[in-house]
């Protein structure tokens, strides 16, 4: 007995190992997670707005490709993602939406009075049940949308220049013109 | 040629490094005291070597060698002196090389000050030292060397992210190190004991002053890095639950758990397989911290190098130190000899209560970093994780602790009266009570959770001040005789007091922090605004230009009922090296209360984001982080750690002798 006892914490060890060495697999990138919910129809939500209280809804995006990004003030990665959002925004061709994932609504606006707001409208998901219909496991998330509302892409983590230069915005052309 | 010297050291600090892994175990296995001293100038030599590699790639630093790519990368001619230092381990290559650094440094002590070791043991420690370090030196040297040369040097270099040019900032890695290394020792004590078959109380005596010594290294370390995210992130926010802030906490719950179990292996002679094991988790939780730091593994800011094949790297490494002292573990730890039997209700009790709060605290911040990743690589639902998750996982682990880190030391060994200690505490709880019926009046209507979290430390505090009364029979006997007590009260009686109330002070800077204020508005230079007692004037606003940055400046003033208490200078500045803007905020710290200023950005019509709050006793945070280090320091200056050692000088000898 005894002996067995001794023999868990190694094993559990080896456990993790093996996780670690699937995780560092040269195909592996935490980025680009695949998503089961790729090519089906985004569920379906509608969130009470931020601030000035317009909501937003699966259904009033349809009609043209729409990027939605989950954020929440208390995740540090999204404040590195921030000026890279505000950059695309600025640009003025992605229509970009923002849903404050877990998030009291007075934190989410003073992220956003902080460091500028960069969405057309923002959802308040604030028991965090979108994220879990679009299967979010953290913030920040970036879903791309084409205008039948069915998701073609999901971007774990915060977003890099060559994701957006390489992967977004080539993407979003192309459902632009389909 | 400096910067080939340093490559040369390093080179040849891996060749002593695997001497120094291989021939003193050798020779304690074959009891050849001559093999067996190798261990010691090898680790002085790699100490040495180390160090002038060091001091090369800081000399490359400090006069701007930009034919070095690591140089070039990190630097600028225009950088303050400071931030030249302190880029050295502000990127990957010069931080894995502190972290060598840190470890020769740990064997070098052990070399030095174990005179009173015996020397198959010392041997042993200081190989297994030597085979950590093989293991990091091939690692720089292959996969992440600081001293390549680029072929074509520019003119000057990329520079120091903006946001790690901080004065906190540039002495947090080396604390921080000093701790996760520190936890070394302790490991290689308990691989030395493993393959020596023996664990009694002189070991766990040996071990104690290293594990304390990098504990206090550690808390010090997480403490300035948390009060860097304070003053720079410009939110107020002070911990993030990041996976990197995780991979430093994590040793520090299991460090701390260490210090606490290790305490019944000397005292008692018990407990020692879970305190061997203790020692290797402590020391692979800092290492599986640097895999998933350097590895790439966990997306985060922190990160600032990933590289599938450093990861590998670090993953091999970690299934040999890992893998090979669990498994050693596994076949050793059955054998070794269980020691005295203690009741539920006693020291030994608690000290076990407190280790199973403390490694539960660890395994769900263990969790809740790797969960969200573990979910997924096995197709599971997936979950999100975050602030949420841990407040309310391991907030809840650590209340009960806390309460009862209060009852543990009136305890009496072996079988204590919880009744009696309950008793002799009541004044403590009268008071803790008291305290939080009037913080519940005052505060009315607000946050219930932050009064009970005052209260109970209110309670620790008067706990830790009822105990040490009760060694010194305050009240109970003249002044003068208790007063000749508290003089001779053991300083590690005192560095436990001290710890204690620290953490006391700590629970109430994080508890009061629910009753912040805060005010944002949008000011033009002349206006003002209100925050608690406080009136606020943005009185104007300046252009300033610093070494390597310009500045906008606002001149707030402060005032309290038309009087003026403070000016204060918040600042936004622009690094146009790097295109990056950062926050400088304005902290009038005090013990009262913090009042913090941050600058946002100027509108179309030149009117400025005006961020202000007012926190009450947040820096008891940081104050209760230092107190509770120095604590571990006090007991660190026990006289038993030194009195003791001619006592085990002598043993020492005549196992020598044994041995011969």
């Amino acid at each position: 007995m005894r002996r067995l006892i001794a023999l868990v914490p190694v094993a559990l060890f080896l456990v993790l190992a093996g996780y670690f060495f699937v995780v560092l697999q040269p195909g592996y990138d935490p980025h680009a997670l695949p998503s089961a919910m790729i090519d089906k129809e985004a569920p379906a939500f509608e969130l009470p707005g931020l601030r000035d209280g317009k909501a937003l809804a699966r259904d009033t995006l349809r009609g043209q490709p729409a990027v939605i990004n989950f954020f929440a003030s208390w995740c540090v990665p999204c404040r590195q993602e921030h000026p890279l959002l505000m950059r695309l925004a600025a640009q003025g061709k992605v229509a970009l939406y923002g849903i404050a994932y877990k998030d009291k609504p007075e934190d989410s606006t003073r992220l956003l009075d902080q460091m500028g707001d960069p969405y057309r409208a923002i959802g308040v998901d604030r028991l965090g049940r979108t994220g879990l219909d679009f299967g979010v496991y953290g913030v920040p998330e970036t879903y791309v949308l084409d205008s039948a509302g069915h998701i073609r892409k999901r971007f774990v983590g915060p977003l890099t220049p060559a994701d957006i230069e390489k992967e977004l915005l080539p993407l979003l052309r192309t459902l632009g013109g389909s | 040629m400096i910067v080939e010297l340093g490559h040369f050291c390093l080179i040849l600090a891996l060749c002593v490094t695997v001497v120094q892994s291989a021939v003193p175990l050798i020779g304690a296995s074959r009891r050849h005291i001559g093999w067996m001293e190798t261990g010691r100038s090898c680790a002085l030599a790699t100490f040495a070597l180390i160090a002038l590699a060091m001091a090369a790639l800081m000399h490359a630093y400090v006069t701007s060698d930009f034919s070095v790519i690591n140089v070039i990368e990190n630097s600028h001619t225009d950088k303050p002196l400071l931030y030249k230092i302190s880029g050295v381990w502000g990127n990957h290559e010069g931080s894995m090389l502190l972290w060598v650094f840190m470890l020769s440094l740990c064997a070098a002590a052990v070399a030095l000050f174990s005179n009173n070791l015996p020397p198959a043991l010392r041997a042993r420690v200081l190989a297994v030292q030597g085979m950590i370090g093989v293991g990091f030196l091939l690692f720089i040297l292959f996969t992440s060397n600081p001293f390549l040369r680029a072929p074509n040097p520019p003119a000057n270099g990329h520079g120091l992210n903006p946001v790690l040019q901080d004065p906190g900032l540039a002495f947090h890695p080396p604390f921080l190190y000093l701790g996760y290394v520190g936890f070394s020792v302790a490991f290689a004590f308990a691989v030395a004991a493993l393959i020596e078959g023996k664990v009694d109380a002189a070991w766990a005596r040996w071990v104690r002053p290293w594990t304390l010594a990098s504990w206090c290294a550690l808390t010090i370390g997480i403490a300035m890095g948390s009060w860097w995210a304070y003053y720079t992130l410009g939110w107020g926010g002070w911990w993030f639950w990041d996976p990197v802030e995780n991979a430093s906490f994590m040793p520090w719950l299991a460090g701390t758990a260490l210090i606490h179990s290790s305490i019944v292996v000397e005292k008692r002679d018990t407990l020692k397989t879970w305190t061997i094991l203790l020692a290797i988790v402590t020391f692979s939780l800092s290492l599986v911290g640097t895999f998933l730091v350097r590895s790439g593994v966990l997306t985060s800011v922190h990160a600032f190098a990933t590289d599938p094949a450093r990861g590998t790297f670090i993953l091999l490494l970690l299934l040999v130190a890992i893998g090979g002292s669990l498994a050693l573990y596994a076949i050793r730890a059955p054998k070794l000899q269980g020691g005295g039997l203690f009741a539920p209700v006693s020291r030994e009790g608690s000290l076990v209560l407190n280790n199973l709060l403390l490694s539960c605290g660890c395994a769900t911040v263990f969790l809740g970093t790797l969960y969200p990743l573990f979910l997924d690589a096995m197709n599971g639902p997936k979950l999100s994780v975050g602030y949420p998750f841990f407040d309310r996982t391991f907030v809840p682990l650590m209340v009960p602790m806390i309460v009862a880190v209060g009852i543990g030391p009136m305890l009496a060994w072996k079988r204590g009266d919880l009744l009696g200690a309950l008793q002799r505490l009541s004044v403590a709880f009268a008071v803790s009570l008291i305290a939080g019926l009037i913080l519940f009046y005052m505060t009315y209507g607000g946050p219930v959770l932050a009064v009970l979290g005052i209260a109970i430390a209110v309670w620790l505090a008067g706990a830790v001040i009822t105990e040490w009364a009760d060694r010194v029979r305050l009240f109970r006997m003249p002044l003068a005789d208790s007063l000749r007590r508290a003089i001779n009260l053991p300083r590690a009686a005192y560095g436990m007091s001290a710890a204690h109330f620290g953490l006391a002070v700590f629970v109430a800077g994080v508890s009061a922090s629910a009753f912040s204020q805060e005010a944002i508005e949008v000011l033009p230079v002349g206006g003002t605004m209100h925050l608690a007692a406080f009136e606020l004037r943005l009185q104007a606003m300046d252009k300033v230009a610093g070494p390597n940055f310009s500045a906008d400046r606002a001149t707030i003033v402060v005032t309290k009922g038309g009087e003026t208490v403070a000016t204060m200078y918040p600042e936004r500045r622009f690094f146009p090296l790097q295109k990056q803007a950062t926050g400088e905020t304005a902290i009038r710290s005090g013990l009262i209360a913090d009042l913090y200023l941050a600058l946002g950005e100027a509108d179309a019509e030149g009117h400025w984001t005006v961020r202000a709050y007012w926190k009450p006793i947040v820096s008891w945070i940081w104050l209760g982080c230092l107190i509770m280090a120095g604590g571990g320091l006090i007991s660190l200056s026990d006289r038993r750690w030194r009195v003791g050692a001619a006592v085990r000088s002598r043993r020492g000898a005549t196992v020598a002798a044994a041995g011969e």
